[in-house]
């Protein structure tokens, strides 16, 4: 087991465009289902061995497809994200970067109730170890096992990846929700998601200042999780007032502080590492039973 | 992106906002001419900066005639403002809006944003205007009043008018309200601001309604479709660096620390700040290079690195997912060789081609020091950042 995407998945790619093409061809070599391309007007063509659909409906209908990945730029990412919703997808997973955040805020309003589940937008993907890679993570570093990520960022996600692998402690999946205001899947959806996982028998959890997204965390930890959860906060050093990159990344009016988030997640028996050099170590220390 | 109060006025007024009739400045002459032509009882000459507090530092200031307010603007126009969100070093004023003077009966406070929390867009209203809003939230909640709206929806006039009888405002003054509000929100979405502030919202003795200050700023991410906003942009405003930056497609924020950081990623960027702290070190900048960093892209990073005087050391982390580590191995060459880098540099490369991108630097005659792990990586910045102070 896993959460969101294993070996059955089939993989639509939404936007075949430069990115999305040298992503889709490292999926495949995962060995991914990718089963078709969305690209308005070059429907019936062939991208690197993909059939190319012109529509989201088209590409369902003709591969069974039931997950796709979207590399559409910011302009029209929010109207990709309705297309597959409208489609009928179960999941879709938003890489691009520089949404509107007006444009995402209608977005998820209007998914609402529609059974698709979004992840991200500005978000690496997902992997599950072994089985699937949907995004752009460098998934020769994540190994099978029995550790849940979940993450607002990307390339610390590989960091915290990396060393789990490195200390023999796998992952069941890999998980990037996004460094967005307005994100599709929430660490409380993603805590739910793995505490319901039999797979998963300890989660990583890596967030940053800006917003309450832990501090929602915390409160979901300590009232249903069963499962040890360990934790870094990125940006203690984070200046107030300055976005630090991400679009959520800001300090504002007092809230948002790595301090308050730590202190939060702590209090409902999160183990938080201060370093990012000690993430997997902190886990390690916790449930010494993971490696192997 | 900020604009300056002037800007944010006009926009007001183009989506039916109501404002007091204002001119900008450059000049003492213009201003007084200004006065002049606005012609009541009182004008007042405010200070064109992007930050808030400037009453407080001196930066407004209340003419009764034409003649006062060219003696005000004469001693504001090229003073340095300090206020606390300029800091200690304050910013220079290069402009001045004078602005007709009214009878204030009330002082209300008005907001838009988006909210984090409910995803939705919502209106913030309370009726201790004037003040420091953050302050009255904690104090008095029971004062702050917020409306959710539903983006898809938009605002309802219900919301506006229960708003407007929350602010204690009678049934005219509600109509007002409710064109106000409705003005305001269309000028929100329309143009993808992230955040309207008006405070104060004042209610004159006749009972009229008037932005008296005006704070906007807009999504960055949504100026590619507001060419117009994107115009309003003033480059003097912004820190030099942070300027170049963003006119390399960077984030970047100074820091005031001696180790320069070039990452790719915000949340492994703050992670790498986080852990040269805890090694006794102290970080100079944020930099995210971002995900399509190519040769060029890397070559300029360590130009703005080296703007920053204070550098002893850059630190070079890349995790690559969609960056890929044979092409930042390449870019660390051909920038260390074209901007002759003279600071120790130390590399930490991992991911996607890592194998590859550390044999590139490996085979360059460049002495760069190789590190593997993060905590490696920040040990030998601190080390060789200690060594060159």
């Amino acid at each position: 087991m896993s959460i969101l995407c294993d070996k059955s998945t089939r993989l639509l790619v939404q936007g075949m465009g430069r990115v999305g093409r040298f992503h889709a061809n490292l999926s495949i070599e995962y060995g991914t289902q990718v089963v078709g391309g969305v690209h308005p007007g070059k429907g019936g063509s062939e991208i690197d061995g993909v059939p190319i659909y012109n529509t989201v409906e088209r590409a369902i209908a003709a591969t069974g497809a039931d997950a796709s990945v979207i590399f559409v730029p910011p302009a029209g990412a929010a109207d990709a994200i309705l297309e597959a919703a409208d489609a009928g997808l179960p999941l879709a997973v938003c890489i691009t970067e520089g949404i509107p955040a007006a444009d995402m805020a209608r977005a998820k309003t209007a998914i609402a109730g529609s059974g698709m589940r979004l992840v991200g937008p500005n978000c690496p993907g997902v992997v599950t170890p072994g089985q699937c890679r949907i995004g752009i993570m460098p998934a020769a570093i994540t190994r099978p096992g029995k550790v849940g990520v979940v993450s607002r960022s990307g390339t610390l996600t590989y960091e915290a990846v990396d060393q789990l692998s490195r200390l023999g402690m796998g992952q069941s999946t890999c998980l990037g929700i996004g460094g967005d205001s307005v994100s599709g899947t929430t660490f409380v959806d993603a805590l739910a998601l793995f505490e319901a996982d039999p797979q998963t028998e300890a989660v990583v959890m890596i967030g940053e200042i800006g917003g309450s997204a832990e501090e929602n965390a915390a409160d979901f930890v300590k009232a249903h999780m069963s499962k040890p959860v360990v934790a870094f906060i990125a940006g203690q050093n984070a200046p107030a007032g300055k976005r630090m990159g991400h679009a959520g990344a800001i300090i504002s009016g007092g809230k948002g502080k790595a301090s308050d988030k730590i202190s939060a997640l702590e209090a409902a028996g999160v183990s938080v590492s201060r370093s990012p050099a000690d993430i997997a170590a902190t886990l390690a220390e916790r449930v010494p039973t993971l490696r192997s | 992106m900020n604009v300056h109060e002037y800007q944010a006025k006009a926009l007001f007024r183009e989506f039916g906002v109501a404002v007091p009739d204002g001119e900008l400045a450059t000049t003492a002459e213009e201003a007084e001419s200004a006065a002049k032509r606005l012609g009541g009882e009182i004008a007042v000459v405010k200070a064109q900066v992007h930050a808030g507090g400037r009453g407080k530092g001196g930066g407004i200031k209340l003419a009764r005639s034409p003649q006062q307010a060219r003696e005000h603007a004469e001693a504001i126009l090229g003073m340095t403002l300090v206020t606390k969100q300029t800091g200690a070093e304050g910013k220079l004023v290069r402009k001045v809006y004078v602005e007709g003077g009214c009878k204030i009966a009330r002082e209300l406070y008005l907001a838009i944003t988006l909210d984090r929390e409910s995803e939705r867009f919502a209106v913030i209203a309370s009726t201790e205007g004037g003040m420091d809003i953050e302050e009255v939230s904690e104090k008095t909640p029971e004062k702050i009043h917020n409306v959710l709206i539903d983006p898809v929806l938009g605002l309802s006039s219900w919301q506006s008018r229960s708003l407007g009888f929350k602010l204690e405002l009678d049934g005219d003054q509600v109509k007002r309200f409710d064109r106000f509000l409705s003005g305001l929100y269309r000028l929100f979405v329309d143009k993808d601001a992230s955040l309207i502030e008006i405070n104060p919202l004042v209610v004159t003795e006749d009972g009229e309604l008037f932005a008296l200050d005006g704070k906007l700023n807009f999504d960055d991410n949504a100026l590619f479709r507001h060419p117009d906003i994107a115009a309003l942009r003033d480059p003097e405003e912004e820190d030099f660096l942070e300027r170049a930056a963003a006119e390399m497609d960077f984030s970047y924020v100074g820091l005031d620390g001696d180790i320069g950081c070039m990452v790719n990623g915000a949340g492994l960027a703050m992670a790498t700040l986080d852990v040269i702290s805890l090694s006794g070190g102290s970080p100079a900048n944020f930099l995210d290079v971002g995900g399509d960093a190519d040769k060029d892209r890397i070559e300029n990073a360590f130009k703005l690195i080296l703007r920053d005087e204070k550098i002893r050391c850059i630190l070079v982390n890349i995790f690559g997912g969609i960056v890929r580590c044979d092409l930042i191995a390449e870019g660390v060459i051909a920038a260390t060789e074209s901007v002759g880098l003279s600071v120790p540099l130390v590399v930490r490369l991992q991911g996607t081609n890592s194998v590859e991108g550390r044999k590139i630097l490996a085979g360059s005659s460049l002495a760069i020091e190789s590190a593997e792990t993060l905590q490696e990586a920040a040990d030998k910045a601190v080390a060789a950042a200690k060594r060159g102070a």
